[in-house]
């Protein structure tokens, strides 16, 4: 089995995301991201690595338009943004069919069409059975699963991801990963995603972004060379290992 | 938490127990001061418990006025109570809505909250009557503050997280407050419904000590017993008083149950 094969790249030209020059300084004067240039394209996994207040978690509220850039340009042609944040910020008095919906009635979609889209996105994300249950009778990892379906509803060209499993326990974790992975390979949007763990980046994405130390700058970008679909055995090849060393030390290098 | 996880929660019965057992101790006790410590002279100051039902209760010609006036007492209570909520809630809807209303009106929800509603009371007297508006108006201004207090407390509880998800789908200001944060008030509303009712209670029996016009609520009953030196009706006045307030402490605690006992945990542990 050969694990290393050059990545298929989806032909299409169709942009997600674009930062060009993107600064943002808070009115406290903390420079949290300095000069960042980025494009993510439908059939990108990009994931951003870098040390605890960087400003990755700054880049996404840009990029969703939670928060605007001081300087730069931003540009989103994404008609639907899918924003998994760190926590799964469910509403704890809905079961999870109805926070899943939450979305749908939000953008006013007929009850028919959102209770169907809900319906396959509990599906996608395993948890048919729990349409009832409410969060509190979930584990952390499930409730995750219900914040990713609850995004998957209104079938996103772009997802942005906050460090999502960054709560989980291993296992969990590596789990959702596959999951999240199974979703990727089957739906390709554009994908821009936090985490803290370098192993973690490389096993998913097409690309690795590592920023510096406060203020963030992109001070590298590794294309990952694997093919898709990813099995867990690809973590233990000497190969995986060797780019998740680079990229270590890159991040070790613009943290110093 | 105890050491071990698998704690059999004890049945509705057995938990009964040890409450009735301090009743039973306080009645006991009830009986030893009024037959070993009171002399039949002064007895009308603690009776002993089967007289107060004897005479208060099973005599119908006591128990009518007694019960006509607890019923016109909860009457003026749960009124005053309704008309607090309406006004508490509102207040904290206006106040979570815009930074500016609630710095404008929040000093003085509190200043509401230290004013003694009792120095107020001869002026409502003036303003009102003396009759059921009079009393209505000191329940709402004694059971208001929790209301309003909590209610601001709860709508400001939704995370930053929830509100961005709501930001970020188009939610105009209606739909985040319908869907997003009077949900999430619900809890903190109705621990300052409780604390509420109680309060109004309290209202509708001290108002009755200053309004001597219309019907006698059970707070007049109380002075006129009191004045006659009658204890078993007294006695039988203050307790159903008392009663009245637990019985809309109770159905709050029981609608809260129903609303939102179903997915909040009202802070207790969890129990596996």
């Amino acid at each position: 089995m050969s694990v290393i094969a050059p990545r298929v790249r989806i032909t299409t030209d169709s942009r997600a995301l674009s930062f060009a020059g993107v600064s943002k300084t808070f009115p406290d004067g903390t420079v949290a991201i300095g000069n960042v240039d980025l494009d993510v394209t439908a059939g990108d996994f990009v994931t951003v690595v870098g040390p605890s207040g960087c400003g990755k978690s700054t880049l996404l509220r840009i990029a969703s338009g939670l928060t605007a850039a001081t300087t730069g340009t931003v540009d989103v042609p994404a008609q639907r943004i899918g924003y998994v944040f760190q926590d799964a910020t469910l509403l704890p008095w809905r079961t999870v069919r109805r926070n899943v919906e939450l979305l749908g009635e939000l953008h006013g979609v007929k009850r028919a069409e959102r209770e169907e889209a809900a319906q396959q996105a509990i599906d996608l994300v395993g948890l048919n059975g729990f349409e009832r249950h409410l969060p509190k009778a979930l584990s952390g990892g499930m409730r995750m699963r219900v914040s990713l379906a609850r995004s998957l509803s209104l079938d996103p060209d772009l997802f942005l991801f906050d460090e999502p499993f960054g709560a989980l326990d291993e296992i969990t974790r590596e789990r959702l990963n596959d999951e999240l992975l199974r979703l990727f390979v089957d739906r390709r949007f554009a994908a821009l995603f936090i985490t803290h763990s370098v192993s973690e980046a490389v096993y998913l994405s097409t690309r690795v972004i590592v920023m510096s130390g406060r203020p963030g700058r992109v001070v590298a970008d590794h294309v990952v060379p694997f093919a898709y679909p990813r099995v867990p055995e690809l973590r233990f090849t000497p190969e995986f290992a060797a780019l998740c060393g680079t990229i270590s030390g890159a991040l070790r290098e613009g943290h110093s | 938490m105890t050491g071990s996880s698998v704690v059999t929660r004890p049945s509705r019965l057995v938990r009964a127990i040890p409450p009735l057992l301090v009743f039973s101790a306080i009645v006991g006790v009830v009986y030893a001061v009024s037959y070993l410590v009171l002399t039949p002279r002064t007895r009308f100051q603690l009776p002993p418990p089967h007289e107060v039902v004897r005479v208060a209760i099973l005599d119908p010609d006591n128990a009518r006025p007694l019960f006509t006036a607890l019923g016109l007492s909860a009457q003026v209570a749960l009124t005053g109570l309704a008309i607090a909520i309406l006004i508490g809630v509102t207040l904290a809807v206006v106040m979570s809505q815009a930074g500016w209303a609630e710095l404008s009106l929040f000093p003085y929800v509190v200043i509401l909250q230290c004013i003694p509603v009792l120095a107020l009371v001869p002026l409502i007297a003036l303003w009102l009557d003396y009759g059921f508006n009079a009393r209505v108006t000191v329940c709402v201004l004694i059971s208001l503050f929790p209301i309003v207090a909590n209610t601001l407390f709860g709508l400001q509880s939704a995370d930053r997280g929830q509100h961005d998800l709501f930001t970020l789908n188009g939610a105009n200001r209606w739909t985040r407050l319908v869907k997003l944060q009077l949900p999430a008030a619900l809890p903190a509303m109705f621990a300052g419904l409780r604390i509420a009712a109680g309060l109004a209670v309290i209202g509708a029996v001290v108002g009755d000590f200053f309004f001597r016009q219309g019907q006698p609520g059970i707070g007049i009953l109380i002075d006129v017993y009191r004045a006659r030196l009658q204890g078993e009706q007294m006695f039988a006045a203050v307790i159903l008083a008392s009663l009245l307030g637990v019985a809309v402490f109770l159905a709050f605690g029981a609608l809260n149950q129903r609303v939102v006992g179903r997915w909040h945990d009202g802070g207790r542990p969890e129990t596996t």
